[in-house]
């Protein structure tokens, strides 16, 4: 199954400076650990031992992850995974 | 409706139906029109909360100065606020932000010190921090961390809605600081059972995000993620298509936040509808569009509007 993960300029180093990438996995869990295969050192990045790291936020079709099932969301065939630093508003 | 001045005008704004935009009798849509406030955004009820909690508490006295990180409409409500109780404001303003807002501010006679772009507002409160540490006589409101700041919403936006919509069973807002839907949405699930509370975050251009490292990232001390029942990321070309929507079918000119925020909203209304739900969805908006008419968001077709936008901090 191939997810689009979108990734932000401040991770781009590990992805040769590819701002999309796709993925394969049942959760999104899975989708990260794919990716890690092939851009080594971007899993520890977005996630903790806790899950996802503080400062990241990830979207599952434009829907915060936090507030579905975290890193363990299902995605499916022609989902967009969109990750970004948290930043302020206002 | 008559009051002793401006500042005890802030609130009590409408809750206008959009018969046009909801997708049937069963699920409707309410804007609650903060456009209506003295300086023309929701930021009027937190500015005055937290000056008057300043005051209440000895922190701010005549003569003094207020400091305060913000992209903008924050600004310009505290702006209005110190011009009338005698009080000097800097603000600290990324410079990624519209002509309209820089000025108004001074007009209202506020000193403005630029943040950099790359970082948004993120670098305007690391900027404002250092200033606040340089100059201990200056008070720092700090709309991100002041309970005053969610208190004001608490305290009269989701009183005022609930008077207005008793059915309500859906309230979306935009998260910056995070205060409307913090203080709207415990108010509202402290009195309506099972009510929703949707939140709506823009998603800017990618200088925005322009951080150092991904650490360095930031989350307001005011949220409270139990208080949403979710959160949405809409982009500025969702943005700025329901706000010419929102125009085109129910007559409103609104900022580009309220698009984004107006997105989720249909989002929302859309699922209840299919669903079978009945729904009574009220959402913010925020500002008029009068101050962004420069960003060139309200001319030509949807791509020009999304390239005029990148990397400027629309809402």
């Amino acid at each position: 199954m191939a997810i689009e993960v979108r990734i932000p300029t401040i991770l781009r180093t590990y992805t040769d400076g590819a701002k999309l990438v796709e993925g394969s996995g049942a959760t999104l869990a899975e989708v990260l650990a794919d990716l890690e295969t092939r851009y080594t050192g971007i899993h520890e990045r977005i996630v903790d031992e806790a899950g996802l790291r503080r400062f990241v936020n990830v979207y599952l079709n434009d829907e915060d992850v936090r507030f579905l099932d975290g890193i363990n969301t299902a995605v499916a065939d022609g989902d967009v995974v969109t990750v970004l630093p948290a930043v302020a508003g206002g | 409706m008559r009051f002793e001045s401006l500042l005890d005008s802030v609130g009590h704004t409408p809750l206008i139906g959009l018969p046009r935009l909801s997708p049937s009798a069963d699920v409707r849509l309410w804007a609650k029109m903060e456009d209506r406030n003295p300086t023309g955004s929701i930021k009027d009820r937190a500015a005055l909360r937290m000056i008057e909690q300043a005051e209440a508490d000895g922190l701010l006295r005549p003569g003094c100065t207020i400091l305060e990180p913000t992209s903008g409409n924050t600004g310009i409500s505290l702006a209005m606020a110190a011009r009338l109780k005698g009080y000097r404001l800097v603000v600290v303003m990324p410079e990624n932000t519209s002509i309209e807002r820089r000025q108004l501010l001074h007009m209202y006679g506020a000193s403005i010190h630029f943040s950099p772009a790359a970082g948004g507002s993120n670098e305007a409160v690391r900027v404002a921090k250092n200033m606040a540490a340089e100059h201990p006589d200056w008070v720092m409101l700090y709309q991100y961390g002041n309970p005053a700041n969610s208190l004001a919403h608490y305290e009269t936006t989701g009183p005022e809605i609930l008077a207005d919509l008793p059915t309500i069973t859906h309230f979306v807002a935009g998260l910056g600081t995070t205060g409307t839907l913090m203080g709207t949405g415990r108010f509202l699930r402290e009195h309506v059972p099972g009510v929703e509370i949707i939140a709506a975050e823009p998603r800017y251009g990618e200088v925005v995000y322009g951080l150092r490292n991904i650490d360095e990232g930031f989350i307001p001390e005011l949220y409270d993620e139990s208080v949403l029942t979710t959160r949405y990321s809409v982009a500025a070309r969702d943005a700025v298509r329901r706000t010419r929507e929102l125009l085109d079918l129910e007559g409103i000119f609104a900022g580009i936040s309220t698009g984004g925020i107006l997105h989720a909203a249909l989002g929302t209304a859309a699922k209840a509808h299919k669903e079978g739900r009945k729904a009574d969805i009220a959402f913010i908006v925020c500002d008029g569009g009068w101050k962004y008419l420069s960003t060139g968001a309200y001319e030509g077709t949807l791509d020009d509007a999304e390239d005029a936008l990148d990397g400027e901090l629309w809402a």
